[in-house]
């Protein structure tokens, strides 16, 4: 039953990076784009190599990455509406770049540490708030206190942007649309590097969501550590998001979007989703960055505004279920 | 004992008054335990202490000898199943995954299931009579059925205590009565099992002892006939009650009417 749906996960990855390698001004039949990778002295070679692979890998990477932090903190905040984005983690991560680019520290490695110290001060705040309007936490007041301290966070970035000198403002302002203009191996490199843990974090926790969908209190019930997995979660989720809106600025809605879309087809399981949640979300970011650059030649669209057109439909689809 | 209260102290922070105030208890395997009282009694407080998911300001719960403080949670979910009050479903199961989650205190965080773990969810499943009930989603099940996959996902974990809170609120006679017939069975094959439960009369006639708590304190523990007293009754639950006999010699508790209790006589 779930061996042909793999296969064609797996199909599904290859097919969606060959063909988002051959979109650009120049395009490129899929033969060639093989021709590109796999031989240095084809002439598709440079084009491949140095601008397009690295762009579409770290699209992969990131979009995969978001789609698992989506999966992750749904479960751990126990409502399907919950994504970096409306957690107010993306926010905080831009708010932290934005605060380094402006201070003139913003070399590839510090920008995500910034961005991380950002991430994890929202989800300080976002909690902080959600616990005080009752004894209990609430998973919707959650989401509120999410959007709350987005905007805010969005609120003093722009004070910043427009106060800083004019080369830092076009430049951070062009990244906070989120687009992966500044795709380079280097930037693949940085990214990976701060991901490989978190993601590993997350797929080792992947027993312990399970529980936690159930509530705190089942779960503690069923052998879970929920406080430890929390801090883990939120953690890693943080780090993630941080890496992700440091290489490419904030794109919304792929961690909502992707693992519910999952969830239909395969599994609520988190064991199963959380890796297709990471493939599914890769390909759904291949995709939308593709769109985004062959939509309105020779122009580029941010990566963030293709998303979100798919995206702010389907969430009001999702919103209408959830609230019926 | 399997499963022990020693003096349980709780308050809540910025309570006046503590919530548990110097409970002590204990079950055997082989043993059914009813604790009653009334509406905000200390009952799923103390359900929680029991768990040390709160934090005492006196005394000590032990499970199997040893405090529950030094427990992993995963190692107490082995020995202790519990099937909460509550549970919201946000995620969809199927009934065999969420009885599944009864294993995963044996599994580990990474390790598949091995046939071992499908028998157990197999039996547990046929124990609570769900086997037909496998493949179908958690959110489509009735409330009797629902509280059936919990109780075999408890079943599951192969604890030796088992603790049900509230399980037949919102039940209907038949569903009250089956699961009631069940844990009865469960702790008949060995189990140590405590239910939290507001109905009297069942308590009384499936449990070998009862807890009667009000405002935090044990007012009366013993067998049902020792525990369901008419005036204690009467004085716990604010409401004038008889109390007369089933055939079967348990006491059964009849809340009166005004027009009744002047004239009542203890006899129905």
């Amino acid at each position: 039953m779930s061996v042909p749906r793999n296969a064609l996960l797996g199909v599904g990855v290859t097919a969606a990076i060959l063909l988002a390698i051959g979109v650009g001004s120049v395009r490129l039949a899929p033969g060639e784009v093989i021709r590109g990778i796999f031989d240095a002295d084809a002439g598709s070679a440079a084009i491949v190599r140095q601008l397009r692979l690295p762009r579409v890998l770290l699209a992969f990477m990131v979009g995969g990455s978001l789609g698992l932090c989506g999966a992750a903190l749904q479960a751990l905040v126990r409502n399907p509406l919950a994504d970096p984005y409306l957690l107010g983690l993306s926010g905080g991560a831009g708010l932290g770049a934005v605060a380094a680019i402006a201070l003139h520290a913003g070399s590839a490695w510090a920008v995500p540490v910034s961005a991380f110290a950002g991430a994890i001060g929202a989800v300080a705040l976002v909690y902080r708030l959600a616990v005080v309007s009752g004894r209990r936490l609430d998973p919707r007041v959650l989401l509120l206190a999410g959007v709350v301290v987005g905007a805010f966070a969005a609120a003093v970035m722009s004070a910043i942007i427009v106060l800083s000198d004019a080369p830092t403002l076009r430049n951070a302002f062009l990244w906070l649309l989120g687009g992966l203009g500044g795709a380079s191996w280097q930037a693949l490199g940085v990214f990976s590097a701060y991901a490989a843990l978190p993601i590993a974090v997350l797929f080792a926790k992947a027993r312990s969501l399970d529980l936690l969908a159930l509530g705190e209190e089942t779960a503690e019930y069923l052998g879970a550590d929920v406080e430890r997995t929390k801090r883990l979660v939120f953690v890693a989720a943080s780090l993630l998001t941080a890496a992700s809106v440091a290489t490419c600025g904030i794109i919304g809605f792929v961690g909502l979007v992707v693992p519910h879309a999952c969830r239909l087809v395969w599994s609520p399981l988190h064991r199963t989703l959380l890796p297709v949640t990471f493939l599914t979300g890769g390909i759904f970011l291949v995709l939308a960055d593709a769109l985004a650059r062959s939509l309105l030649p020779p122009l580029e669209l941010p990566v963030g505004v293709v998303t979100a057109l798919v995206g702010v439909p389907l969430f009001a689809v999702l919103l209408r279920r959830t609230l019926a | 004992m399997i499963i022990e209260a020693r003096d349980l102290t709780v308050r809540y922070r910025s309570a006046p008054a503590d919530a548990l105030e110097g409970v002590s208890f204990g079950a055997e395997p082989g043993e059914l335990l009813a604790v009653t009282g009334p509406n905000g009694s200390g009952k799923t407080t103390l359900l929680r202490a029991l768990l040390g998911l709160l934090p005492l300001r006196r005394g000590v719960a032990l499970i199997g000898g040893r405090p529950v403080g030094g427990w992993a949670r995963d190692a107490l979910a082995r020995e202790v199943g519990v099937v909460p009050q509550r549970e919201e479903i946000v995620f969809p199961l199927r009934v065999r995954e969420m009885v599944m989650l009864g294993r995963y205190a044996r599994l580990g965080p990474t390790a598949p299931a091995q046939p071992g773990d499908r028998d157990a969810v197999a039996r547990a499943l046929a124990r609570c009579d769900a086997t037909q009930l496998a493949h179908r989603r958690v959110d489509e099940l009735s409330g009797g059925e629902w509280q059936r996959v919990r109780l075999a996902r408890a079943i599951a974990q192969e604890p030796r205590v088992l603790i049900l809170d509230e399980p037949t609120v919102s039940l209907d006679v038949r569903h009250e009565m089956e699961l009631f017939e069940l844990v009865r069975q469960l702790v008949d094959d060995g189990l140590a099992g405590i239910v939290i439960t507001h109905e009297l009369n069942l308590a009384s006639r499936f449990a070998d002892r009862m807890l009667l708590l009000d405002q935090g304190r044990v007012v009366r523990t013993g067998r049902p006939n020792e525990v369901l007293d008419r005036d204690v009754i009467s004085r716990v639950f604010g409401w004038p009650v008889a109390v007369t006999t089933w055939c079967d010699g348990s006491p059964q508790v009849i809340p009166l009417r005004p027009a009744e209790s002047s004239t009542e006589s203890g006899k129905p």
